[in-house]
């Protein structure tokens, strides 16, 4: 498939590169607010991981037994070379494999839009995890409505900065369309974060239209609703 | 035109080899339902073992490998097949760690093979050695483990062969494999690769000097047909871009084809000088049996089928790679094996590493399968309690 974790760099890369030298420190942003989300010692499978900051991190901070899927070589390489649990894979291709709830949180960062199934994605997510927290880019982001409406182009934003014939981002959808998408899958949103243009967090409904409008891209803690009546879920 | 043309040199006695040998007395039941013993384990260590007995590195030779890792070999002196590996401050390094080698049920390096005399005959087995499986050679190492009262390994790991001795290692002896690394492996012998080994069996078996396996009674050694194997089977360790960055299609010391059959092409002589040096260290019907084991292996079969079960509960920490330019034990078998580890929700890291040098890569010095393995064992170690690099 496309080179579905390319992406996972793309958003605030300017301001803090994802290295694994700079993890602790300078984690980036939305994977800052991501691990603030995941319980100490808890059993984490990071989907498109890239170099293995998050997982670095949370192995340091949070002591988590945590696991990572990473499509580009490179990035595997890297990983289990620093001693972190890493396959090569990609979202369409290596979930299915995994036992129903063998993880307490997946995650799934930037990526859900450049995966083949976003929905098949999405219903593996919450299968294998008691959780998964998904962030995107917001297609409805205001600017990016202006830009389309004011240009005629395809948008380019530091988000979505490739131009339209290279871009590994082949299922964009905006905030309501995710929404709307979990709730015809029975995928509960427990919880939803939406981050400005700056990186800053807001909890606004994410099936109001000024989450849709306003927010850049959205962090969101899912679970499957299967999951909790088989009683494979444990509420928090 | 002959391939060889030296005859065959004599062995060195197997008491000047350096090493150890244990005499195991208590038979052993093997696969095919003999209980066979008792037999001598041939093996190397290096290293020291620490206090804990914590810190074992088991590591498992290929087909035609033996456990002079890192020392000269004993037939050919050459230097041994992982010495890029092992060393003072080396990705197995024996400051931190202890290897032990021991050369497989069936081989010919020490350890009980065909080659061995039959206790009961005073002849040597030939073919009355019974047919072996990879289990039965893990049973064997196990047995030298006990032995030497190591409990736990810190670490099983081989490629090719000796990679699917660290999965059999994973699936039978679970609790004794703190972290496994199955290099440029599978979970089961293909029929493609059973068809390779067929054509050496056959080549051993079509040279008259094979004498229907007793050859070493009868003071003869089939060394053309074990060279043919030899040459076929090294064809599929390489890979075409290899072959042809090495060779091409240049010719051999010469400005036109000579219209015959003597070796016009590189390609040609290099093969014959890979025969013909084989021959000289390694038996015929030990390549026979060995062969025959890595065929019957399918590690799924013995779990009812799902290779998943094999692993069901592991605690082990897995590490597993492959090569890109390797269509002997390709990607996606490797791959397999991971979606099955997945499914038994282990611990498990997936590395493939791009090379054009085929299947033989995890013999030879390729940067990040070092650095790879480097890392993977500096985390194993850190989680074993053996404390940092």
């Amino acid at each position: 498939m496309a080179a579905s974790t390319q992406t996972a760099a793309l958003c605030l890369e300017a301001t803090a590169p994802r290295t694994k030298a700079a993890a602790a420190e300078e984690l980036r942003q939305d994977l800052r607010l991501i691990a603030e989300m995941i319980e100490p010692r808890s059993r984490v499978l990071d989907i498109g991981c890239g170099d293995g900051a998050l997982l670095a991190y949370l192995a340091q901070h949070k002591n988590v037994d945590g696991r990572g899927i990473e499509i580009s070589q490179s990035g595997v390489n890297a990983c289990v070379g620093h001693g972190l649990s890493v396959i090569q894979g990609d979202a369409d291709r290596d979930l299915d494999a995994y036992p129903t709830a063998a993880f307490d949180v997946v995650v799934l960062s930037q990526t859900l839009q450049a995966t083949r199934q976003p929905r098949r994605v999405l219903q593996a997510l919450v299968r294998i995890g008691r959780r998964a927290i998904v962030s995107f880019p917001n297609f409805g982001f205001w600017r990016i409505r202006l830009g389309l409406l004011l240009t005629g182009r395809m948008p380019l934003t530091h988000c979505l900065a490739y131009p339209w014939y290279e871009t590994p981002n082949i299922h964009l959808c905006t905030i309501r369309d995710f929404a709307a998408l979990c709730d015809e899958i029975g995928v509960r949103i427990e919880r939803s974060v939406t981050l400005d243009r700056l990186g800053r967090p807001y909890s606004l409904d994410p099936r109001g239209s000024l989450a849709n409008l306003l927010a850049e891209q959205g962090i969101f803690v899912l679970c499957g609703d299967t999951a909790e009546t088989t009683g494979l879920g444990q509420g928090s | 035109m002959p391939i060889l043309t030296s005859p065959p040199r004599r062995l060195r006695p197997v008491q000047d080899w350096p090493g150890y040998r244990l005499l195991v007395r208590e038979p052993l039941r093997l696969d095919c339902g003999i209980d066979f013993g008792p037999f001598t384990i041939a093996y190397q260590t290096y290293g020291k073992l620490n206090a804990d007995r914590s810190n074992a590195i088991l590591v498992c030779h290929a087909l035609t490998g033996d456990q002079y890792v890192a020392d000269p070999h004993p037939i050919t002196g050459k230097p041994g097949w992982w010495e890029t590996l092992v060393g003072s401050g080396g990705v197995l390094d024996t400051e931190r760690y202890f290897l032990v080698c021991a050369n497989v049920l069936g081989g010919c390096m020490g350890t009980t093979g065909p080659q061995e005399a039959n206790p009961a005959t005073g002849e040597p087995w030939a073919l009355s050695f019974p047919v072996i499986t990879i289990r039965d050679m893990v049973r064997v190492q196990k047995r030298l483990l006990d032995h030497l009262e190591i409990d736990s390994l810190f670490c099983v790991i081989g490629g090719s062969m000796g990679a699917m001795q660290v999965l059999q290692w994973a699936a039978s002896y679970p609790e004794s494999v703190f972290a496994a690394v199955p290099i440029a492996g599978a979970a089961r012998h293909s029929a493609q690769n059973i068809a390779f080994h067929e054509v050496g069996r056959q080549a051993i078996m079509a040279d008259p000097d094979w004498c229907s396996g007793h050859y070493l009674s009868l003071g003869r050694k089939p060394v053309r047909g074990l060279a043919v194997a030899r040459m076929a089977a090294h064809i599929t360790y390489l890979s075409e871009t290899a072959l042809h960055r090495k060779f091409g299609r240049n010719l051999q010391d010469r400005l036109a084809v000579t219209y015959g059959f003597d070796a016009d092409f590189p390609v040609e002589s290099y093969l014959r000088h890979q025969g013909s040096t084989f021959v000289d260290r390694f038996d015929a019907n030990s390549y026979l049996y060995i062969t025959r084991a890595m065929d019957y292996f399918d590690l799924a079969a013995e779990h009812d089928g799902s290779l998943a079960n094999a692993f069901k509960g592991t605690r082990s920490r897995f590490c597993i790679i492959s090569f890109t330019s390797d269509w002997l034990f390709p990607t996606f078998e490797s791959r397999q094996i991971v979606h099955a580890l997945n499914a038994a929700a282990a611990n498990v890291s997936f590395v493939e590493i791009a090379t054009d040098n085929g299947h033989d890569a995890f013999l030879l010095h390729e940067p990040e399968l070092f650095e790879t393995l480097r890392g993977f064992l500096n985390g194993c170690a850190e989680h074993r309690g053996l404390g940092r690099a």
